[in-house]
């Protein structure tokens, strides 16, 4: 996978937990995947559709999603199941359409789907058929990973900007 | 929260009313306390473009905060409908996704200015007041409320 399409998500994700968190993440491990992914803690999954095609799982412990809650209701909101699922798409949609923004800018059009939270069997079917660059980052309160699959497909960019003469 | 200078109608001094359309209910409840902390008044919300547009014709309110990627029916979308229906709707797109093309497309269809998530206060207060024009005015944080 080329890294330049994983660096923006890196650079994304620091930026986005440091505003939450008050604190910065920091990378704490790289590895990569082949067979299905499992989930460590709670996961919302973005798709993507057009010159850059393939997902990308966020993947936040616990407490982490209660710490996002709090930031984005400005107070503490408990952890009731449906406030932490939400907390995490929420991240997701911030973290990926963040660096998805600056993809996009750099001259790499795709879009994307909107986050939908992920189950331990959804995780593993979609992680079995496509090689994944898996980050960890630790954070003051647990750890987030972020499961990157992603294929550019040159073929597609360059029809794009193909030059018709008559 | 901060509280700001109270944005209001210029032409009868109540609170700018706000429309939120995002399917997130997080950045929903995050956006009303922002808009209340303006001195705004949330007058309905919506979880996508389809709602978005009953739900302006319903409330009629001053200003839309229009997600873009939501399910159902996307923001720009939703923007070209409300404006087409509604010429002097206002309406700032709120996105995490604000690539350039993504941008024009939305003013192309009639968004009168955009903002990236998350949201700063500062800096969604500062567009508000620049989309509201001659039509708002503010007040300072003591005054709320007094007229």
């Amino acid at each position: 996978m080329r890294m330049e399409l994983i660096q923006p998500f890196i650079g994304s994700l620091d930026t986005v937990l440091a505003e939450m968190m008050k604190s910065p993440a920091h990378i704490a491990d790289l590895t990569m995947e082949e067979e299905g992914y499992r989930k460590k803690g709670l996961a919302a999954e973005v798709t993507f559709k057009g010159q850059i095609e393939g997902r990308i799982v966020l993947d936040a412990d616990p407490a982490v999603a209660v710490k996002v809650a709090s930031y984005l209701a400005g107070g503490d909101l408990g952890t009731s199941d449906a406030i932490v699922w939400e907390a995490v798409c929420e991240l997701a949609n911030m973290v990926i359409g963040n660096a998805v923004t600056q993809l996009n800018d750099r001259g790499f059009h795709f879009k994307v789907s909107p986050p939908k939270v992920l189950t331990q069997e959804q995780c593993e079917r979609a992680g079995h058929d496509s090689e994944a660059t898996i980050l960890r980052f630790e954070t003051p309160s647990g750890n987030v990973h972020l499961n990157i699959s992603m294929h550019y497909h040159a073929r597609r960019s360059r029809e794009r900007n193909a030059v018709v003469v008559r | 929260m901060k509280q700001f200078e109270a944005l209001t109608r210029k032409r009868d001094h109540q609170p700018v009313r706000y429309l939120i359309v995002d399917d997130s209910v997080f950045a929903r409840k995050s956006l009303a306390k922002m808009v209340e902390s303006f001195g705004g008044q949330v007058a309905g919300e919506a979880g996508d473009g389809c709602t978005a547009i009953t739900e302006y014709a319903r409330v009629n309110p001053d200003i839309v905060l229009m997600d873009i990627t939501m399910p159902q029916m996307e923001g720009i979308e939703a923007v070209e409908r409300i404006v087409q229906e509604h010429p002097d709707a206002r309406v700032v797109m709120v996105s995490s996704v604000g690539y350039q093309d993504n941008i024009l497309a939305a003013l192309q269809k009639g968004a009168r200015h955009f903002v990236q998530k998350p949201v700063k206060p500062d800096a969604l207060y500062e567009i508000i007041r620049y989309v509201l024009n001659d039509d708002g005015v503010t007040a300072p944080v003591g005054a709320r409320g007094e007229n």
